[in-house]
Protein backbone atom coordinates (compact mmCIF):
# COMPACT_ATOMS: atom_id res chain seq x y z
CA UNK A 1 0.00 0.00 0.00
CA UNK A 2 1.82 3.12 -1.01
CA UNK A 3 1.29 6.01 2.12
CA UNK A 4 2.39 9.99 1.15
CA UNK A 5 2.81 11.75 4.15
CA UNK A 6 2.23 15.49 4.49
CA UNK A 7 2.49 17.99 7.33
CA UNK A 8 -0.09 19.99 7.98
CA UNK A 9 1.54 22.91 10.13
CA UNK A 10 3.94 21.72 13.15
CA UNK A 11 1.24 19.40 14.78
CA UNK A 12 -0.79 18.03 11.76
CA UNK A 13 0.35 15.28 9.77
CA UNK A 14 -1.92 14.14 6.51
CA UNK A 15 -0.91 10.62 5.30
CA UNK A 16 -2.47 10.04 1.73
CA UNK A 17 -3.34 6.87 0.34
CA UNK A 18 -4.96 5.15 -2.05
CA UNK A 19 -8.82 4.92 -1.35
CA UNK A 20 -11.27 4.40 1.35
CA UNK A 21 -10.88 1.07 2.01
CA UNK A 22 -7.14 2.03 2.71
CA UNK A 23 -8.25 4.64 4.94
CA UNK A 24 -10.78 2.50 6.95
CA UNK A 25 -7.40 0.10 7.60
CA UNK A 26 -4.98 2.83 8.03
CA UNK A 27 -7.16 4.43 11.12
CA UNK A 28 -7.81 1.70 12.68
CA UNK A 29 -4.27 0.49 12.99
CA UNK A 30 -3.56 3.97 13.62
CA UNK A 31 -6.70 3.93 16.46
CA UNK A 32 -4.98 0.83 17.83
CA UNK A 33 -1.73 1.88 18.79
CA UNK A 34 -3.58 5.48 20.24
CA UNK A 35 -5.51 2.82 22.36
CA UNK A 36 -2.25 0.84 23.42
CA UNK A 37 -0.24 4.22 24.61
CA UNK A 38 2.11 4.26 21.28
CA UNK A 39 0.96 7.47 20.14
CA UNK A 40 1.71 9.98 23.16
CA UNK A 41 0.65 13.33 22.28
CA UNK A 42 -2.13 12.61 19.27
CA UNK A 43 -5.35 14.27 19.87
CA UNK A 44 -7.23 13.02 17.10
CA UNK A 45 -7.39 10.88 13.96
CA UNK A 46 -9.77 12.71 11.21
CA UNK A 47 -10.61 10.25 8.28
CA UNK A 48 -11.34 12.21 4.59
CA UNK A 49 -11.76 10.37 1.41
CA UNK A 50 -8.33 9.12 1.07
CA UNK A 51 -6.39 10.67 4.31
CA UNK A 52 -5.75 10.18 7.42
CA UNK A 53 -4.90 13.57 9.21
CA UNK A 54 -3.10 12.89 12.44
CA UNK A 55 -3.80 15.91 14.50
CA UNK A 56 -1.50 15.97 17.60
CA UNK A 57 -0.90 18.53 20.94
CA UNK A 58 2.48 19.99 21.45
CA UNK A 59 3.48 17.15 23.76
CA UNK A 60 3.94 15.12 20.90
CA UNK A 61 6.92 14.29 19.36
CA UNK A 62 6.28 14.71 15.79
CA UNK A 63 9.11 12.84 14.19
CA UNK A 64 8.20 9.39 16.24
CA UNK A 65 4.52 9.71 15.48
CA UNK A 66 5.40 10.01 11.45
CA UNK A 67 7.52 7.04 11.74
CA UNK A 68 4.64 5.35 13.52
CA UNK A 69 2.00 6.54 10.53
CA UNK A 70 4.32 6.46 8.03
CA UNK A 71 5.67 2.57 8.65
CA UNK A 72 2.47 0.90 10.23
CA UNK A 73 1.20 -2.26 8.23
CA UNK A 74 -2.35 -2.24 8.55
CA UNK A 75 -4.12 -5.61 9.51
CA UNK A 76 -6.29 -6.58 6.26
CA UNK A 77 -10.17 -5.21 7.52
CA UNK A 78 -12.82 -7.90 7.75
CA UNK A 79 -15.42 -7.48 4.59
CA UNK A 80 -16.79 -4.54 6.32
CA UNK A 81 -17.72 -3.25 9.84
CA UNK A 82 -20.83 -3.95 11.53
CA UNK A 83 -23.32 -6.43 9.57
CA UNK A 84 -26.22 -4.63 10.03
CA UNK A 85 -27.95 -2.86 7.73
CA UNK A 86 -29.37 0.41 8.31
CA UNK A 87 -32.65 0.91 6.57
CA UNK A 88 -33.45 5.01 5.36
CA UNK A 89 -36.73 5.26 3.97
CA UNK A 90 -36.90 8.15 1.30
CA UNK A 91 -39.68 9.85 -0.99
CA UNK A 92 -37.99 10.59 -4.40
CA UNK A 93 -38.97 13.83 -5.23
CA UNK A 94 -35.79 16.25 -4.99
CA UNK A 95 -35.28 19.16 -6.89
CA UNK A 96 -31.96 17.56 -8.68
CA UNK A 97 -33.81 14.53 -9.93
CA UNK A 98 -34.13 15.77 -13.39
CA UNK A 99 -30.58 17.05 -13.25
CA UNK A 100 -29.03 14.10 -12.27
CA UNK A 101 -31.04 12.13 -14.56
CA UNK A 102 -29.44 14.05 -17.48
CA UNK A 103 -26.28 14.14 -16.17
CA UNK A 104 -26.17 10.44 -15.61
CA UNK A 105 -27.98 9.28 -18.73
CA UNK A 106 -30.57 7.50 -16.83
CA UNK A 107 -34.34 7.91 -15.90
CA UNK A 108 -35.44 8.93 -12.48
CA UNK A 109 -37.21 5.69 -11.72
CA UNK A 110 -33.49 4.40 -13.04
CA UNK A 111 -32.11 6.42 -10.85
CA UNK A 112 -34.03 6.08 -7.66
CA UNK A 113 -33.56 2.36 -8.44
CA UNK A 114 -29.18 2.59 -8.97
CA UNK A 115 -29.75 4.79 -5.19
CA UNK A 116 -32.02 2.15 -3.63
CA UNK A 117 -29.82 -1.04 -5.60
CA UNK A 118 -26.88 -0.76 -3.75
CA UNK A 119 -25.66 -1.05 0.16
CA UNK A 120 -23.72 2.85 0.81
CA UNK A 121 -21.30 2.65 3.45
CA UNK A 122 -19.84 5.82 5.79
CA UNK A 123 -16.75 6.47 4.94
CA UNK A 124 -16.10 9.90 6.61
CA UNK A 125 -18.17 12.43 8.68
CA UNK A 126 -17.79 16.66 7.82
CA UNK A 127 -19.67 19.83 6.89
CA UNK A 128 -21.81 19.20 9.89
CA UNK A 129 -22.63 17.14 13.01
CA UNK A 130 -24.00 14.08 11.45
CA UNK A 131 -23.43 14.22 7.97
CA UNK A 132 -21.47 10.85 6.77
CA UNK A 133 -20.06 10.70 3.69
CA UNK A 134 -21.84 7.55 1.82
CA UNK A 135 -19.68 5.54 -0.69
CA UNK A 136 -21.78 3.34 -2.66
CA UNK A 137 -20.38 -0.05 -4.97
CA UNK A 138 -20.74 1.38 -8.48
CA UNK A 139 -20.25 4.58 -10.58
CA UNK A 140 -24.13 4.79 -11.95
CA UNK A 141 -24.85 8.03 -9.70
CA UNK A 142 -21.71 10.03 -10.00
CA UNK A 143 -22.68 13.71 -10.36
CA UNK A 144 -20.43 16.62 -9.73
CA UNK A 145 -21.88 19.72 -7.17
CA UNK A 146 -24.56 22.39 -8.19
CA UNK A 147 -22.63 25.18 -10.05
CA UNK A 148 -24.42 27.40 -7.13
CA UNK A 149 -25.06 26.58 -3.65
CA UNK A 150 -28.33 26.67 -2.17
CA UNK A 151 -29.29 29.07 0.56
CA UNK A 152 -30.95 27.03 2.68
CA UNK A 153 -31.59 22.41 1.86
CA UNK A 154 -34.65 21.44 4.58
CA UNK A 155 -32.75 18.84 7.18
CA UNK A 156 -33.46 15.37 6.00
CA UNK A 157 -32.29 16.30 2.30
CA UNK A 158 -31.07 12.89 0.69
CA UNK A 159 -28.53 14.25 -2.09
CA UNK A 160 -25.47 13.17 -4.15
CA UNK A 161 -22.47 14.52 -5.51
CA UNK A 162 -18.56 14.28 -6.27
CA UNK A 163 -19.07 10.07 -5.96
CA UNK A 164 -20.95 10.49 -2.94
CA UNK A 165 -24.56 10.35 -1.48
CA UNK A 166 -25.24 12.29 2.12
CA UNK A 167 -28.25 13.37 4.35
CA UNK A 168 -28.57 16.60 5.42
CA UNK A 169 -29.18 16.52 9.54
CA UNK A 170 -30.29 20.13 9.46
CA UNK A 171 -31.40 22.88 7.40
CA UNK A 172 -28.05 24.39 6.09
CA UNK A 173 -27.05 26.13 2.60
CA UNK A 174 -25.77 23.47 0.55
CA UNK A 175 -24.38 22.78 -3.11
CA UNK A 176 -25.00 19.12 -3.74
CA UNK A 177 -27.84 17.75 -5.99
CA UNK A 178 -31.08 17.29 -4.11
CA UNK A 179 -32.88 13.42 -5.26
CA UNK A 180 -35.04 12.87 -2.20
CA UNK A 181 -36.14 13.81 1.46
CA UNK A 182 -36.38 11.19 4.46
CA UNK A 183 -37.70 11.44 7.72
CA UNK A 184 -35.02 9.88 9.66
CA UNK A 185 -33.05 12.21 12.60
CA UNK A 186 -29.73 12.45 11.29
CA UNK A 187 -28.25 14.10 14.65
CA UNK A 188 -29.91 13.73 17.84
CA UNK A 189 -27.93 14.80 21.19
CA UNK A 190 -30.32 12.54 23.06
CA UNK A 191 -28.58 9.62 21.23
CA UNK A 192 -25.32 7.94 21.72
CA UNK A 193 -23.98 8.83 19.77
CA UNK A 194 -25.60 11.76 18.18
CA UNK A 195 -25.09 10.93 14.77
CA UNK A 196 -26.56 7.86 12.75
CA UNK A 197 -24.48 7.84 10.28
CA UNK A 198 -20.66 7.46 11.16
CA UNK A 199 -18.02 6.00 9.02
CA UNK A 200 -18.32 2.31 8.85
CA UNK A 201 -22.26 2.17 9.17
CA UNK A 202 -23.36 0.69 6.41
CA UNK A 203 -26.95 1.86 4.73
CA UNK A 204 -29.62 0.98 1.99
CA UNK A 205 -32.03 3.30 1.21
CA UNK A 206 -36.09 2.12 -0.04
CA UNK A 207 -38.41 4.36 -1.62
CA UNK A 208 -41.67 5.21 0.27
CA UNK A 209 -45.23 6.09 -1.14
CA UNK B 1 -26.74 38.55 33.82
CA UNK B 2 -25.90 39.45 30.19
CA UNK B 3 -26.47 43.28 30.24
CA UNK B 4 -25.19 44.06 26.49
CA UNK B 5 -23.47 41.61 24.90
CA UNK B 6 -21.38 43.54 22.08
CA UNK B 7 -21.35 42.19 18.50
CA UNK B 8 -20.90 38.84 19.02
CA UNK B 9 -20.50 36.94 23.18
CA UNK B 10 -20.04 33.24 23.59
CA UNK B 11 -18.74 30.87 26.40
CA UNK B 12 -15.67 29.59 25.24
CA UNK B 13 -13.37 26.81 26.58
CA UNK B 14 -10.49 24.24 25.43
CA UNK B 15 -13.37 22.74 23.03
CA UNK B 16 -14.31 19.50 21.55
CA UNK B 17 -11.41 17.58 20.46
CA UNK B 18 -12.35 13.65 19.27
CA UNK B 19 -15.64 14.48 17.71
CA UNK B 20 -14.65 13.61 14.13
CA UNK B 21 -16.13 10.92 13.11
CA UNK B 22 -19.55 12.55 14.02
CA UNK B 23 -18.88 15.66 12.30
CA UNK B 24 -17.78 17.82 14.98
CA UNK B 25 -14.69 20.13 15.37
CA UNK B 26 -12.51 21.01 18.34
CA UNK B 27 -14.51 25.30 18.58
CA UNK B 28 -12.89 26.49 21.89
CA UNK B 29 -11.32 30.20 22.57
CA UNK B 30 -10.42 31.76 19.52
CA UNK B 31 -7.46 32.77 21.25
CA UNK B 32 -6.31 29.84 23.82
CA UNK B 33 -4.04 31.51 25.69
CA UNK B 34 -5.78 34.53 26.35
CA UNK B 35 -8.52 32.16 27.77
CA UNK B 36 -5.75 29.99 29.50
CA UNK B 37 -4.42 33.13 31.44
CA UNK B 38 -7.41 34.28 32.68
CA UNK B 39 -8.54 30.79 34.59
CA UNK B 40 -4.97 31.08 35.67
CA UNK B 41 -4.99 34.03 37.19
CA UNK B 42 -8.54 33.73 38.80
CA UNK B 43 -7.43 29.91 39.78
CA UNK B 44 -9.33 27.87 37.73
CA UNK B 45 -8.23 24.74 35.56
CA UNK B 46 -6.84 26.10 32.66
CA UNK B 47 -10.00 24.74 30.04
CA UNK B 48 -12.42 25.99 32.25
CA UNK B 49 -15.39 27.92 30.29
CA UNK B 50 -15.08 31.75 29.81
CA UNK B 51 -16.36 34.41 28.09
CA UNK B 52 -15.33 35.60 25.01
CA UNK B 53 -16.06 38.87 23.68
CA UNK B 54 -15.84 40.39 20.39
CA UNK B 55 -14.76 43.83 20.43
CA UNK B 56 -15.89 44.63 23.31
CA UNK B 57 -19.51 45.87 24.55
CA UNK B 58 -20.04 43.07 26.86
CA UNK B 59 -21.97 43.86 30.19
CA UNK B 60 -22.90 41.97 33.26
CA UNK B 61 -24.41 42.04 36.40
CA UNK B 62 -22.76 40.17 39.04
CA UNK B 63 -25.22 38.91 41.65
CA UNK B 64 -23.42 36.82 44.62
CA UNK B 65 -20.06 38.66 43.54
CA UNK B 66 -17.48 37.29 41.86
CA UNK B 67 -13.44 37.36 41.27
CA UNK B 68 -12.30 37.94 37.54
CA UNK B 69 -10.13 38.54 35.29
CA UNK B 70 -10.53 40.23 31.80
CA UNK B 71 -7.28 39.07 29.24
CA UNK B 72 -7.08 38.99 25.52
CA UNK B 73 -7.82 42.01 23.67
CA UNK B 74 -6.96 44.87 26.07
CA UNK B 75 -9.92 46.82 26.65
CA UNK B 76 -11.23 49.03 29.39
CA UNK B 77 -12.89 46.99 32.28
CA UNK B 78 -15.39 49.35 34.02
CA UNK B 79 -17.16 48.08 37.59
CA UNK B 80 -19.84 50.46 38.76
CA UNK B 81 -18.31 52.81 36.66
CA UNK B 82 -15.13 52.23 38.20
CA UNK B 83 -12.12 51.41 36.20
CA UNK B 84 -10.32 48.27 36.64
CA UNK B 85 -7.17 46.66 35.18
CA UNK B 86 -6.96 44.19 32.67
CA UNK B 87 -5.05 41.09 32.96
CA UNK B 88 -5.42 41.47 36.64
CA UNK B 89 -7.53 39.69 39.29
CA UNK B 90 -10.77 42.21 40.27
CA UNK B 91 -12.85 41.48 43.30
CA UNK B 92 -16.49 42.77 41.87
CA UNK B 93 -19.44 42.94 44.51
CA UNK B 94 -22.18 41.65 44.91
CA UNK B 95 -24.72 43.70 42.53
CA UNK B 96 -22.45 45.50 40.54
CA UNK B 97 -22.08 46.06 37.20
CA UNK B 98 -19.26 44.29 34.56
CA UNK B 99 -18.45 46.46 31.38
CA UNK B 100 -15.99 45.58 28.89
CA UNK B 101 -15.23 48.54 26.38
CA UNK B 102 -14.26 48.06 23.30
CA UNK B 103 -10.53 47.47 22.66
CA UNK B 104 -8.24 49.66 21.44
CA UNK B 105 -6.46 46.58 19.84
CA UNK B 106 -7.29 43.17 19.06
CA UNK B 107 -10.58 41.72 18.87
CA UNK B 108 -11.48 39.20 21.45
CA UNK B 109 -11.46 40.06 24.96
CA UNK B 110 -11.87 37.10 27.57
CA UNK B 111 -13.70 37.13 30.66
CA UNK B 112 -12.58 34.51 33.19
CA UNK B 113 -14.45 34.21 36.47
CA UNK B 114 -13.23 32.57 39.68
CA UNK B 115 -15.41 29.13 39.85
CA UNK B 116 -16.20 28.90 35.84
CA UNK B 117 -18.78 29.81 33.60
CA UNK B 118 -21.05 26.42 34.48
CA UNK B 119 -23.60 26.30 31.63
CA UNK B 120 -24.73 22.49 30.60
CA UNK B 121 -21.88 20.92 28.30
CA UNK B 122 -22.35 19.58 25.34
CA UNK B 123 -20.12 16.42 23.95
CA UNK B 124 -17.94 17.42 27.12
CA UNK B 125 -17.32 21.49 25.93
CA UNK B 126 -19.51 24.59 26.73
CA UNK B 127 -17.59 26.07 24.31
CA UNK B 128 -20.00 27.68 21.25
CA UNK B 129 -19.51 26.44 17.70
CA UNK B 130 -20.93 28.67 15.32
CA UNK B 131 -20.09 26.53 12.21
CA UNK B 132 -22.02 23.83 13.95
CA UNK B 133 -24.13 25.12 15.48
CA UNK B 134 -23.43 23.17 19.13
CA UNK B 135 -23.33 24.53 22.48
CA UNK B 136 -24.49 27.17 23.85
CA UNK B 137 -26.23 29.87 22.02
CA UNK B 138 -24.36 32.92 21.45
CA UNK B 139 -25.50 34.97 24.35
CA UNK B 140 -28.22 37.46 24.61
CA UNK B 141 -29.19 39.61 26.91
CA UNK B 142 -31.51 38.48 29.64
CA UNK B 143 -29.02 35.46 29.84
CA UNK B 144 -28.34 34.23 33.12
CA UNK B 145 -24.95 32.56 33.64
CA UNK B 146 -24.53 29.64 36.29
CA UNK B 147 -21.22 29.95 37.92
CA UNK B 148 -19.74 26.83 39.67
CA UNK B 149 -17.99 26.28 42.73
CA UNK B 150 -14.31 27.69 43.01
CA UNK B 151 -11.89 24.91 43.74
CA UNK B 152 -7.96 25.39 45.14
CA UNK B 153 -6.50 28.82 45.95
CA UNK B 154 -5.49 31.67 42.95
CA UNK B 155 -2.07 32.19 42.68
CA UNK B 156 0.27 34.60 44.26
CA UNK B 157 0.37 36.90 41.41
CA UNK B 158 -2.97 39.18 40.01
CA UNK B 159 -1.21 40.39 37.53
CA UNK B 160 -0.27 39.18 34.37
CA UNK B 161 2.27 41.70 31.89
CA UNK B 162 1.30 40.75 28.06
CA UNK B 163 1.62 42.12 25.03
CA UNK B 164 -0.68 43.62 23.55
CA UNK B 165 -1.77 42.83 19.80
CA UNK B 166 -0.33 44.98 16.89
CA UNK B 167 -1.86 47.29 15.23
CA UNK B 168 -0.13 47.29 11.88
CA UNK B 169 0.79 43.84 10.13
CA UNK B 170 1.13 41.07 11.66
CA UNK B 171 3.38 38.53 10.44
CA UNK B 172 2.84 34.86 11.45
CA UNK B 173 4.25 31.34 10.51
CA UNK B 174 3.30 28.75 8.38
CA UNK B 175 4.30 25.14 7.40
CA UNK B 176 3.91 25.03 3.45
CA UNK B 177 1.81 21.75 2.42
CA UNK B 178 0.21 20.18 2.65
CA UNK B 179 -1.30 21.02 -0.90
CA UNK B 180 0.45 23.88 -2.08
CA UNK B 181 1.91 21.51 -5.08
CA UNK B 182 -1.66 22.18 -6.53
CA UNK B 183 -0.20 25.80 -7.33
CA UNK B 184 2.37 27.57 -9.68
CA UNK B 185 5.45 28.46 -8.13
CA UNK B 186 5.02 31.90 -8.44
CA UNK B 187 1.61 31.99 -6.41
CA UNK B 188 3.42 30.24 -3.34
CA UNK B 189 6.23 32.59 -3.45
CA UNK B 190 3.28 35.32 -3.52
CA UNK B 191 1.67 33.79 -0.76
CA UNK B 192 5.16 34.70 1.10
CA UNK B 193 5.59 37.73 -0.01
CA UNK B 194 2.14 39.39 -0.34
CA UNK B 195 0.64 41.28 2.90
CA UNK B 196 -2.71 40.22 2.48
CA UNK B 197 -5.73 41.97 3.68
CA UNK B 198 -8.03 40.71 6.14
CA UNK B 199 -11.45 41.38 4.81
CA UNK B 200 -14.62 42.10 6.52
CA UNK B 201 -15.86 38.89 6.10
CA UNK B 202 -14.54 37.12 9.03
CA UNK B 203 -15.51 34.88 12.51
CA UNK B 204 -14.78 32.48 14.22
CA UNK B 205 -14.62 29.82 11.32
CA UNK B 206 -12.42 32.02 9.03
CA UNK B 207 -10.79 35.04 7.93
CA UNK B 208 -10.91 35.82 4.44
CA UNK B 209 -8.13 37.53 3.19
CA UNK B 210 -7.67 39.72 0.33
CA UNK B 211 -4.64 40.06 -2.34
CA UNK B 212 -3.82 38.23 -5.38
CA UNK B 213 -5.70 35.38 -6.74
CA UNK B 214 -3.76 32.35 -6.39
CA UNK B 215 -3.07 30.27 -9.36
CA UNK B 216 -3.29 26.57 -10.07
CA UNK B 217 -0.69 24.75 -11.40
CA UNK B 218 -0.74 22.47 -14.92
CA UNK B 219 -3.10 19.62 -13.63
CA UNK B 220 -4.66 20.94 -10.92
CA UNK B 221 -6.66 23.75 -13.21
CA UNK B 222 -10.25 21.98 -12.75
CA UNK B 223 -8.77 19.19 -10.15
CA UNK B 224 -11.40 18.52 -7.23
CA UNK B 225 -9.97 17.82 -4.25
CA UNK B 226 -11.10 14.66 -2.71
CA UNK B 227 -12.64 16.18 0.78
CA UNK B 228 -9.94 15.78 3.87
CA UNK B 229 -9.68 16.68 6.90
CA UNK B 230 -8.01 20.54 8.34
CA UNK B 231 -6.96 21.59 11.13
CA UNK B 232 -7.12 25.69 12.89
CA UNK B 233 -4.71 28.25 11.03
CA UNK B 234 -4.93 25.62 7.41
CA UNK B 235 -5.21 28.32 4.43
CA UNK B 236 -7.84 26.73 2.27
CA UNK B 237 -7.59 28.08 -1.29
CA UNK B 238 -11.01 28.64 -2.65
CA UNK B 239 -11.96 27.42 -6.19
CA UNK B 240 -11.36 31.63 -6.69
CA UNK B 241 -7.94 32.05 -5.68
CA UNK B 242 -8.70 33.44 -2.76
CA UNK B 243 -7.40 32.41 0.69
CA UNK B 244 -9.39 31.47 3.91
CA UNK B 245 -7.15 30.94 7.68
CA UNK B 246 -9.17 28.55 9.49
CA UNK B 247 -9.88 30.16 13.10
CA UNK B 248 -11.56 27.93 15.99
CA UNK B 249 -14.70 26.92 14.18
CA UNK B 250 -13.37 25.71 11.13
CA UNK B 251 -15.27 22.66 9.42
CA UNK B 252 -13.95 19.49 10.43
CA UNK B 253 -13.18 18.60 6.55
CA UNK B 254 -13.03 20.36 3.59
CA UNK B 255 -13.00 20.15 -0.11
CA UNK B 256 -10.76 23.01 -1.71
CA UNK B 257 -6.33 22.55 -1.10
CA UNK B 258 -4.83 23.96 1.86
CA UNK B 259 -1.52 25.85 0.03
CA UNK B 260 -0.14 26.18 3.82
CA UNK B 261 -0.83 26.11 7.84
CA UNK B 262 0.05 28.39 10.50
CA UNK B 263 2.11 27.49 13.53
CA UNK B 264 -0.25 26.41 16.33
CA UNK B 265 1.06 28.58 18.93
CA UNK B 266 0.53 31.81 15.92
CA UNK B 267 -2.93 31.21 15.38
CA UNK B 268 -4.42 32.50 18.70
CA UNK B 269 -2.35 35.94 17.30
CA UNK B 270 -4.81 35.30 14.08
CA UNK B 271 -7.73 35.52 16.15
CA UNK B 272 -6.54 39.12 17.51
CA UNK B 273 -6.29 40.44 13.96
CA UNK B 274 -8.63 43.03 12.67
CA UNK B 275 -10.51 43.57 9.40
CA UNK B 276 -8.45 45.81 7.49
CA UNK B 277 -4.85 45.12 8.87
CA UNK B 278 -2.44 43.06 7.06
CA UNK B 279 -1.40 39.37 7.68
CA UNK B 280 2.50 38.20 6.28
CA UNK B 281 3.62 34.66 6.39
CA UNK B 282 6.82 33.36 7.13
CA UNK B 283 7.71 29.79 5.85
CA UNK B 284 9.51 27.52 8.42
CA UNK B 285 10.38 24.12 8.07
CA UNK B 286 9.25 21.36 10.38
Amino acid sequence: MSRTLRPCGDLGLLAEVDDTAAVTALHAALREEMTAGRLAGVADLIRGARTVLVRMTPRADVRAVAAVVGEIEPAPQAASGPDRVLDIGVVYDGDDLDEVAAHTGLTVPEVVAAHTGQVWTVAFAGFAPGFGYLQGTDDRLVVPRRDESRISVPAGAVALAARFSGVYPRPSPGGWQLIGQTGERMWDLDRDPPALLTPGTRVRFHEEG
Amino acid sequence: MVEATGPQATVQDAGRPGYSDLGVGVSGAADRAAARLGNRLVGNPEDAAVLEATFGGLAVRVRGGATVAVTGAPCEVVVDGRPVGHHCRVRVPAGARLRLDAPAAGVRSYLAVRGSIAVDPVLGSRSTDVLAGLGPAALSVGDVLPVGAARGVPPATDLAPVASPPAGDVSVRVVLGPRHDWFTADAVQALLRTPWTVSRDSNRVGMRLDGPAMERAAGFADAELPSEGVVRGSLQIAASGRPTVFLADHPVTGGYPVAAVVLDADTDLLAQVRAGQRLRFRAVGV
